[in-house]
């Protein structure tokens, strides 16, 4: 084997040993301090990354047009929808049928709906899909409110809940509709419902996936049969219990 | 271990993507997805232990080649702007391993454990919520994003970049060509010309021994 096998491609002249062949400059085991600062950093985010990543998203969500903000990361929420664009909420135009089996069906707009008496909770939100948003301020209206208002029939076992995104539908029991900690939001974190979280109004049970918390409302209809919502036909649970439901519990 | 990983990490992603953004489900459901997930992830764990176990000292020697950075390699990585717009670029001689190999290792591995980490959190997390923590879902959908990029500057490199894609054949057959790694793996000919030498030295009949070419093992 000749020198000129191992002669520097740039011309340059390498150390080399007494053997002829280029030596082994000093090493530093940087790869394993690479791999470890990784792992750190991974875990860290876990703990700190939605606060620390609400200060570049909060800026950008308002900007950002309406199903891009599914991949931004940050604050611990995930947009889902099933349809494009999101519906646009205007409060001149906008209606919320309450009907179905009842003795006072009422169609409300905006400011009819704004001044029905509400009420206030902190509740966690938990998506099927892993993700959990703690400490979530929601303002609304409570389930007695409205059936005090429209009087439902005997009959009626369930309530239908359509969403303005066209295919979207849920349902609940009348005992689940009717849960101390469920309501139809007007308000989230102390502001209107944006866009993106389904404005003006969405139903919130937060003892239930989020699939459940039908978003941007614009019926509630109260019926006798049970019936199937939007991922329910698709082979999700129909009684999503957080923890206790989609092949667990 | 390389195509184990590989095939587990296609896997992975591909029943990541149906689980995280359901509306791109179709005949593939989500109970189904999840558990092909978790096998997936499982199959690659139970897979790294017994190759560990079966090829430690292998396995032990490649690692040490990982994750040692000497002048050469930060030369190498300091460079690449140069190198990417030079005609007939001159890099600094590498080992087995070149820099960009040897950080891309340890980006991915440190990656992929912490997508374990919080893919097992996500997974206890649905059986009991308080170890539902608020960025867990966020970290390993943003450790997906980083291995994606990741994997694709690096397929690019195996399939596509004309001066690197020759390794290929070390991952498929165990051998490369020793004109091509003379001149991206330099100081790795060099090792193993060291090391033939020296059992040449010490069994001077056996001349297999100096005929045999560079094996990427």
């Amino acid at each position: 084997m000749s020198a000129r096998d191992h002669g520097p491609l740039d011309g340059s002249d390498p150390e080399t040993g007494p053997d002829g062949l280029p030596t082994r400059p000093r090493e530093f085991r940087i790869g394993r301090a690479a791999f470890l600062a990784t792992v750190a950093v991974g875990i860290g985010g876990i703990f700190v990354g939605p606060s620390l990543s609400r200060i570049f998203t909060d800026p950008l969500s308002g900007v950002l047009p309406g199903s891009l903000g599914e991949f931004i990361p940050g604050n611990g929420w995930v947009i889902y929808n099933v349809q494009n664009p999101f519906p646009r909420f205007d409060p001149a135009t906008y209606r919320l049928s309450v009907g179905g089996l009842v003795r006072r069906p009422v169609t409300l707009n905006w400011n009819q709906i704004t001044a029905l008496p509400g009420d206030q909770q902190t509740s966690t939100f938990h998506c099927v899909t892993g993700w959990t948003v703690d400490g979530v301020l929601w303002e609304g209206i409570r389930a007695q409110t409205l059936m005090d208002l429209v009087a439902p029939l005997a009959s009626a076992k369930y309530v239908t809940f359509q969403s303005m995104e066209g295919p979207y539908v849920d349902q609940l029991s009348i005992d689940q509709f009717t849960l101390p900690d469920v309501m139809i939001a007007r308000q989230m974190d102390g502001g209107p419902i944006s866009r993106a979280h389904g404005a003006p109004l969405r139903l919130i049970i937060p003892d239930m996936y989020g699939y459940k918390n039908v978003k941007w409302l614009r019926s509630i209809t109260f019926v006798a049969d049970e019936s199937q919502g939007y991922w329910e036909q698709r082979g999700y649970d129909v009684d999503a219990w957080v923890g206790r439901s989609n092949g667990y519990g | 271990m390389h195509w184990l990983l590989a095939l587990a990490f296609f896997v992975l992603l591909w029943t990541g993507f149906l689980m995280s953004v359901p509306v791109l489900e179709g005949d593939v459901t989500r109970p189904v997805a999840k558990a092909w997930h978790i096998d997936a992830a499982i199959a690659l764990a139970v897979g790294v232990v017994l190759l560990t176990l079966v090829q430690g000292r292998v396995f032990a020697r490649t690692i040490s080649q990982l994750e040692r950075f000497d002048r050469d390699d930060w030369r190498w990585l300091a460079e690449i702007p140069r190198r990417f717009w030079s005609v007939a670029p001159a890099a600094p001689p590498q080992g087995r391993f070149n820099a960009g190999q040897k950080l891309n290792t340890a980006l991915v591995s440190g990656l992929m454990v912490v997508s374990y980490i919080t893919g097992f959190l996500m997974w206890l997390g649905e059986r009991n919520t308080a170890y539902r923590f608020a960025g867990t879902f966020g970290v390993h959908d943003d450790v997906m994003w980083c291995l994606m990029v990741l994997v694709a500057g690096h397929m690019y490199m195996a399939l596509v970049n004309r001066s690197t894609r020759a390794s290929m054949a070390g991952m498929i057959r165990g051998s490369v060509d020793r004109t091509w790694a003379l001149r991206h793996h330099k100081k790795w000919v060099a090792d193993l010309d060291r090391a033939a030498a020296a059992q040449r030295a010490a069994a001077p009949d056996d001349e297999a021994v100096a005929s045999r070419s560079p094996r990427a093992s």
